[in-house]
């Protein structure tokens, strides 16, 4: 048994499954000269015609441009410039109907001829003293990708750095009515072959295979001729059947090789190129004509004359059927590409581009508009012309469930979208079309699974973020917690006295330049106070339902109306009326109380003699102060983490506020004193109601005397039993 | 200017299902012409009664199922269907027979589950089976070859037998089953079977009359003509060649092991081949590509699997044709056949590889 390299040369060929075998009908345009195009008015230049990345423009609207002058520049390795087809001024940048089967309108360079055909400077290149770079680079340059219909950027499969044991060029052209390559070899076979040549010494293959079908007599005659000083280029004619032009087929025509499920031929040591392209090499790189002008087939029964023509890329479509005699009929199709898998046109603006290899407009009676679509018989025709051997039944089943599963598993992404089994179903079922949409919901699928994940990452990630930020404030303020019960410990029984010690110590902390405090202490003091407001938050509750208890024991205002009061200006002054009564009950009581006073510990004695001197001068006056205070020492202490004051019982609150009460208190002594007394008052109130509670020294009745708030005392009644109201809704929903 | 847009391809190989269809049903010609002149023109009656039934009961269950009834009238399943009950049942069985055969292969086989394409069962078969089971008398009431008859059956003779169980001259089916000696005369499976049950040997069985050489009289013709109708079908590339050979072989193969094995009690190759409805099956009716297995694999398994059950069911089973059960049996085995013999994809590994 010789090897494959022996049988290849010995000329031997093999088959692949399935295929069909569809009329050619390339004898309407096989047999004629290739007619040149006049330019046209104007030309349509996609900014991307090729698989891959549009360049950047680099010419400007109004700008003249040369014939060959580069349009797009070619940064990334993926993209392909555009190039001026002739000279001309560079009308508008615009989207224009692609000439893709969406024909989404896509960026488009609109040029208007100057119909002098003027070259930019060009530099041909020796390929045989030039190195590979400089011969890639030109490659790229001059524009070229793939012109079997795919549009693969040329010198990425170029400079593969593999090594190459087969270099395929395909000249299959197995759809029916192109002409286009068999016209390209008939004329110019020695120019391919020095394309050839350049591809050679770039991928340095042991053998070259050029496939061509057998009803191409001409075309590989005149190849033949053309390379027959060459030793190891091999000519093929190949048994006409579609799709063997399909890069796979054609590998396995020639070679026997399969490309392995999900790899490319060069993995397997294989390069194809389109026969159309090696031509553009040997233009590209010996005359520096970059890729300006493409051979099209224009064919079908509504033109006088079918030809094949040289059309400058850009061409509107209209032109070229213009060129041969187009009569349009009813329900015309014009078709872009060959009758298997070209793509109907909604308009004829629509311009030639590098893949496009032919024109089609048929009349109904040459390629009947598809009938009625009918069920599936079963009958597995489709199976037994399948080229990738799919079962498309199955693969129709399964497409029409929306089973993506089932649809991987029956292998859709292998099919070639050839369409030979939508060309044998009996029941004339548009197979290719469900697959079309089966693949592109897959498509879709993955994405959004791929999105999803990625989303459901993102949300774990911020999740654990948020609960380790939440340990570790929880780990902070237990420290927080344990340090202060130590202190508390340590500085005896007197809990009270200790606390109001901490917070003092907390303030004046705070009162230090702000500058100077690192976060970290702004932080634990924020949390200390947060933690304080809490305690002070709980203890109130508690308070309240003692004072509830002991209302009528206790002169105290009872929380209870603040609930009446509102925003509302007219609840207020009753609810502050109210408060006022009240507190000159505790005016009065405090009265009574005044002597005691005198022997309550330290913090107080400052005060007490003005408050003796004070409490009978105005009792009214000194019980609306007692009511501001009391209310506002409620709302502070709501707002405590806030602001940051701390003067949460009656007994210590007048230290750290000493200083603004000494300018008060000079200013009205009396009234100072009032409210010193009162407060003593209450909070020994307090402190027998409470008596069993440890807390009962946080008591939120600081006096704290305002001299704005005492000139206008309906005013500050007001606003005292607004912020009761406040407190008491915030204490509200907090226990909510 | 608009244009009209559509997707590719754009080009057809113009053969409908109703095309094929049309061709299997003509291939069927050479071996009704055979039968109808060997046995009589009962089939041709039978064909009209089959064919009328169809079309009826097609109709009605797509107006009921709110279907557009002229496109699918037109594409000439039903026709085929009933084309192919007609040629299997006794020719001159009473017409009520076929005509309920025909309505249940359509309405309850076909329709029932969805209409062409998705019918698990052949309905023919399904048909034939049912009017067996339910009326065995008139379905094994088949006639000697006309020329071993001892009355002759003229054309009216058939109409006259088919509707009325008399013939224009007054002879009951059980009486035209009788030859010139009085001797009731049944098939050559069924003389066969009575035969070696009775403890004759296979040598002794083949002299009589019913018998020609190596088949039945007049069964063999018929087989060939079905056999060159079926060649012609895998000449036009309408059926595969894959099920009929398979078919066929499978048969001949097991019928050589048994005959050599137990050479007096076990019918030859050919005489199975060319006796019963085998070419008809082989070709016609397993081929049947909505209920018969997809793959090229497939075919062959499936092929061979009735092969396998008719030679079991015609020498050990309890009916002396088998075709009918043994595609039945076979259509349910298909979604497991198709499931197991799927073809290699392009650039894929054996599936054998995976794991």
């Amino acid at each position: 048994m010789p090897g494959l390299f022996q049988q290849i040369q010995a000329g031997k060929l093999w088959d692949f499954h399935g295929g069909i075998h569809p009329p050619g009908r390339k004898e309407q345009t096989n047999q004629k000269p290739i007619a040149v195009l006049p330019i046209p008015d104007r030309l349509y230049l996609p900014l991307r015609q090729h698989i891959g990345v549009a360049g950047q423009l680099l010419v400007r609207v109004g700008e003249r441009v040369l014939k060959g002058q580069q349009l797009t520049s070619a940064e990334n390795s993926m993209a392909v410039p555009v190039h001026a087809p002739t000279s001309g001024t560079v009308l508008s940048i615009t989207p224009h109907t692609s000439p893709h089967p969406s024909a989404l309108p896509e960026l488009t360079l609109v040029l208007e001829p100057d119909g002098l055909d003027e070259w930019r400077q060009r530099e041909p290149l020796n390929f045989l003293t030039c190195d590979n770079m400089t011969l890639l680079s030109r490659i790229q340059d001059s524009g070229i990708a793939g012109m079997g219909g795919a549009g693969f950027p040329t010198h990425i499969k170029a400079g593969l750095t593999q090594p190459v044991d087969y270099l395929i060029i395909n000249a299959v052209e197995c759809e029916p009515y192109i002409s286009a390559d068999d016209l390209l070899m008939q004329e110019a076979a020695t120019t391919i072959v020095k394309g050839i040549d350049i591809l050679c010494r770039l991928l340095n293959p042991k053998a070259v295979l050029i496939g061509i079908e057998d009803d191409k007599p001409i075309a590989a005659a005149a190849m033949m001729a053309a390379c027959s000083q060459r030793e190891h280029y091999y000519v093929r004619l190949v048994p006409t059947k579609y799709p063997s032009g399909g890069e796979k087929q054609l590998i396995q025509l020639l070679t026997n090789k399969e490309v392995p499920n999900g790899r490319r031929p060069a993995d397997i040591g294989i390069v194809m190129q389109n026969v159309g392209t090696a031509f553009a090499i040997a233009q590209a790189v010996l005359d520096d004509h970059p890729l300006l002008s493409r051979i099209v087939t224009v064919a079908g029964d509504t033109l006088n004359q079918p030809q094949n023509v040289l059309a400058l890329l850009g061409t509107p479509v209209s032109a070229l059927l213009d060129a041969c005699g187009f009569q349009s009929q009813p329900q015309q199709r014009v078709i872009m590409g060959g009758p298997m898998m070209g793509f109907t046109l909604p308009d004829l603006s629509v311009p030639v581009v590098k893949t496009t290899n032919c024109i089609l407009a048929p009349t109904a009676q040459e390629l009947p508009a598809a009938s009625t679509e009918m069920d599936c018989i079963r009958c597995s025709a489709c199976a037994d012309a399948c080229p990738a051997s799919l079962l498309p039944q199955q693969l129709l089943w399964y497409s029409k469930a929306k089973d993506s599963d089932k649809l991987q598993e029956y292998n859709l992404a292998d099919c070639i979208e050839c369409g030979a089994c939508a060309y044998v179903c009996p029941s004339e079922i548009p197979l290719v079309q469900y697959y079309r949409v089966a693949k592109a919901d897959i498509r879709e699928q993955q994405r959004e699974a791929l999105k999803a994940e990625q989303a459901k990452a993102r949300f774990e990630t911020r999740n654990a973020r948020l609960e380790q930020e939440k340990q570790e404030r929880l780990q902070r303020n237990q420290q927080l917690a344990a340090a202060r019960q130590q202190q508390q410990l340590a500085s005896g029984a007197n809990t009270a006295v200790a606390d109001a010690l901490a917070r003092i110590k907390a303030k004046q902390a705070q009162a230090a330049p702000a500058e100077e405090r690192s976060k970290e202490q702004i932080l634990a003091e924020r949390e200390l106070k947060k933690q304080q407001a809490r305690e002070h938050q709980q203890q109130k509750a508690e308070q309240q339902k003692a004072q509830q208890q002991a209302t009528e024991q206790h002169s105290e205002p009872t929380e209870q109306t603040a609930t009446t009061a509102t925003t509302n200006s007219k609840a207020a002054a009753v609810a502050a009326a109210i408060a006022r009564a009240q507190a000159k009950k505790a005016a009065q009581a405090a009265e009574q109380d005044a002597t005691e006073q005198q022997l309550t510990p330290a913090p107080n004695t400052e005060k007490s003699p003005q408050a003796e001197v004070s409490t009978e001068a105005d009792p009214r006056k000194a019980a609306i102060a007692a009511a501001i205070a009391r209310a506002k020492a409620k709302q502070q202490a709501q707002t405590e983490h806030e602001t940051g004051a701390v003067p949460a019982t009656a007994s210590t609150a007048n230290k750290p506020a000493a200083g603004s009460d000494v300018v008060t208190a000079a200013e009205d002594p009396r009234k100072a004193a009032v409210a010193a007394a009162l407060a003593r008052a209450k909070a020994k109130k307090q402190a027998n109601a409470e008596a069993t509670e440890q807390t009962a020294a946080s008591t939120p009745v600081t006096p704290e005397p305002d001299a704005v708030v005492t000139e206008d005392p309906r005013k500050a009644a007001i606003t005292a039993a607004l912020a009761r109201a406040k407190a008491r809704k915030q204490a509200d929903s907090e226990n909510s | 200017m608009s244009f009209k847009i559509a997707s590719s391809p754009h080009q057809h190989n113009q053969r409908s299902t109703a095309h094929i269809m049309r061709l299997v049903a003509l291939a069927c010609l050479p071996g009704i012409a055979v039968q109808a002149v060997l046995f009589g023109y009962g089939v041709l009656v039978q064909l009209v009664l089959a064919i009328v039934t169809a079309w009826v009961s097609e109709a009605l269950v797509l107006k009921l199922r709110g279907k557009a009834v002229l496109p699918r009238l037109k594409d000439n399943s039903a026709l085929l269907t009933a084309v192919l009950l007609a040629i299997a049942i006794p020719p001159y069985a009473p017409w009520w027979i076929i005509v309920i055969g025909t309505a249940f292969a359509i309405i309850m086989v076909k329709q029932l589950y969805g209409g062409l394409g998705n019918n698990l069962f052949n309905p023919a078969m399904a048909a034939y089976v049912l009017l067996l089971v339910s009326f065995p008398l008139q379905m094994t009431q088949w006639l000697p070859p006309l020329s071993l008859q001892s009355v002759d059956l003229t054309p009216l003779d058939a109409v006259c037998s088919i509707f009325t169980h008399y013939s224009c001259s007054g002879f009951s089916l059980s009486q035209l089953q009788a030859n010139i000696d009085g001797i009731t005369m049944a098939t050559p499976l069924d003389t066969l079977r009575t035969d070696l049950g009775r403890g004759l040997t296979l040598d002794e069985s083949l002299n009589r009359p019913v018998f020609f050489t190596f088949a039945g009289t007049g069964w063999l013709w018929v087989n060939l003509a079905y056999l060159a109708g079926g060649l012609l079908l895998i000449q036009q590339k309408v059926i595969s060649w894959r099920i009929p050979l398979a078919v066929i072989g499978s048969l001949f193969v097991l019928s050589a092991i048994a005959t050599l094995a137990a050479p007096d009690t076990v019918a030859g190759p050919l005489f199975h081949l060319f006796s019963g409805g085998t070419m008809l099956a082989a070709f016609f009716i397993a081929t049947d590509p909505v209920s018969a297995s997809t793959t090229n694999k497939g075919r062959l398994v499936y092929g061979a699997l009735i092969g396998l059950l008719v030679f079991l069911i015609r020498n050990f089973g309890g009916y002396p044709d088998a075709y009918a059960f043994a595609v039945l049996l076979a259509n349910m085995a298909v979604p497991l056949i198709d499931y197991y013999t799927r073809p290699r994809t392009y650039g894929h590994r054996p599936r054998s590889e995976l794991k």
